[in-house]
């Protein structure tokens, strides 16, 4: 029993630091997860599903406002990125963030196959983020089921 | 709930986001505050007791229903800058403008970095500006804050008891907490935020910059070099 919460406990590390080190997360992941106790057990998972909500709301939107037949308001589709920005950079979602700070210079310069092809990307790099989330979730589980705790993982 | 020995301080939260809300929340629980949440600067308003238009431009108001003022404990408001109908700003300075709440702390919270809001939201009296993401770090920055205005209050309230006894000397038997006429209040405001505006034109990290040019004024009385404080 102990080697095989030793062995998951490992595996999860490992798996969150690669998170970090591909870029997937920053810091502000790192805090988000200092905020969570006893008293809030899941207040990383509940912040992460209403990033996600947005997630699809927001896309959603940009996707309407570039599929106009005729002038693209390009200035509504910044404001659903500069939302996507902010909630993102909030949950520590680097990749996503990223993205967004390229797509808002293509609203302003007016890019519409830049935004296109940006907005392509950003509906990739949630889904993406999303799963590898719920994969480091179960693996959380798989720990606690296993009769162990799950680890502080040290980002340095 | 509550074990810790600190006091409890009630911050109103004023965000559009739902997602920045939750945020918020949890940071002001964990730095041991208590917290109400609002959706928009109307509702802050309300919840202060204050409705737009009835209170602040009518100079003759007496400090408007004293009795939902003092149900409404709130030591501190952290606001949104971009909210639609009404924004942070515009919620500071009905904030600022009214007799019950000019004195007040408020704070501005924003996801962009721009100067010249910056220097509008400090003008016009807030108390910090943070960048989103907000951190624990920068709520802790608070609560000598907080603590100090709840202190001033009770001053100012056991004051207006005595002095109506007695005139005058007053002022001099605490030392701890300055009681000036409201006018000289602004002075050092505006001398503080000159220091605050040349450091950030020194330094092109605003938050930063803002932590040097607050964070030393927090280890020495606030209004040190303006009137003798302690």
């Amino acid at each position: 029993m102990d080697s095989l919460v030793a062995q998951l406990q490992m595996q999860y590390r490992n798996y969150v630091l690669s998170l970090y080190q591909q870029g997937f997360l920053d810091d502000q992941f790192t805090e988000l997860k200092s905020l969570q106790d006893d008293g809030s057990p899941d207040f990383v998972s509940e912040v992460l599903s209403l990033f996600f909500d947005d997630c699809v709301k927001l896309v959603g939107n940009m996707a309407r406002a570039l599929d106009q037949t005729g002038t693209v308001d390009f200035s509504q589709v910044g404001a659903s990125v500069h939302q996507l920005k902010g909630s993102s950079s909030s949950v520590g979602a680097k990749r996503v963030k990223g993205l967004c700070i390229n797509f808002k210079e293509l609203c302003e310069a007016k890019n519409y196959e830049g935004c296109v092809r940006c907005l392509q990307q950003v509906d990739i790099e949630y889904k993406t983020l999303k799963a590898k989330l719920q994969d480091m979730f179960n693996l959380e589980k798989q720990i606690v089921q296993a009769g162990g705790i799950v680890p502080q993982v040290d980002i340095k | 709930m509550g074990m810790a020995a600190e006091p409890q301080f009630h911050v109103l939260a004023v965000d559009d986001s739902l997602f920045d809300r939750k945020l918020i929340e949890r940071l002001l629980q964990k730095a041991s505050c208590q917290v109400t949440t609002v959706d928009s600067g109307y509702k802050a308003l309300e919840f202060l007791g204050l409705r737009e238009g009835v209170e602040s431009n009518d100079p003759d108001a007496v400090s408007t229903s004293p009795e939902i003022h003092q149900e409404v404990e709130v030591n501190l408001i952290i606001t949104d800058y971009c909210m639609p109908g009404m924004t942070g700003y515009d919620l500071l300075k009905k904030v600022k403008e009214s007799s019950a709440f000019k004195n007040m702390p408020v704070v501005i919270m924003s996801s962009e970095n721009v100067p010249a809001r910056i220097s509008r939201c400090l003008e016009e009296g807030a108390e910090e500006f943070f960048l989103k993401p907000v951190r624990l770090a920068d709520l802790n920055k608070l609560k000598p804050l907080m603590m100090k205005t709840k202190l001033k209050k009770q001053k100012l309230e056991e004051i207006e008891k005595t002095s109506k006894d007695e005139n005058g000397t007053v002022a001099a038997v605490e030392p701890e907490v300055k009681i000036l006429p409201l006018q000289s209040e602004l002075e050092p405001k505006q001398v503080h935020l000159q220091v605050v505006q040349e450091e950030q034109t020194l330094s092109s990290n605003k938050r930063k910059s803002m932590e040097e040019g607050l964070s030393t004024d927090r280890s020495r009385p606030r209004f040190e070099g303006i009137t003798t404080a302690v």
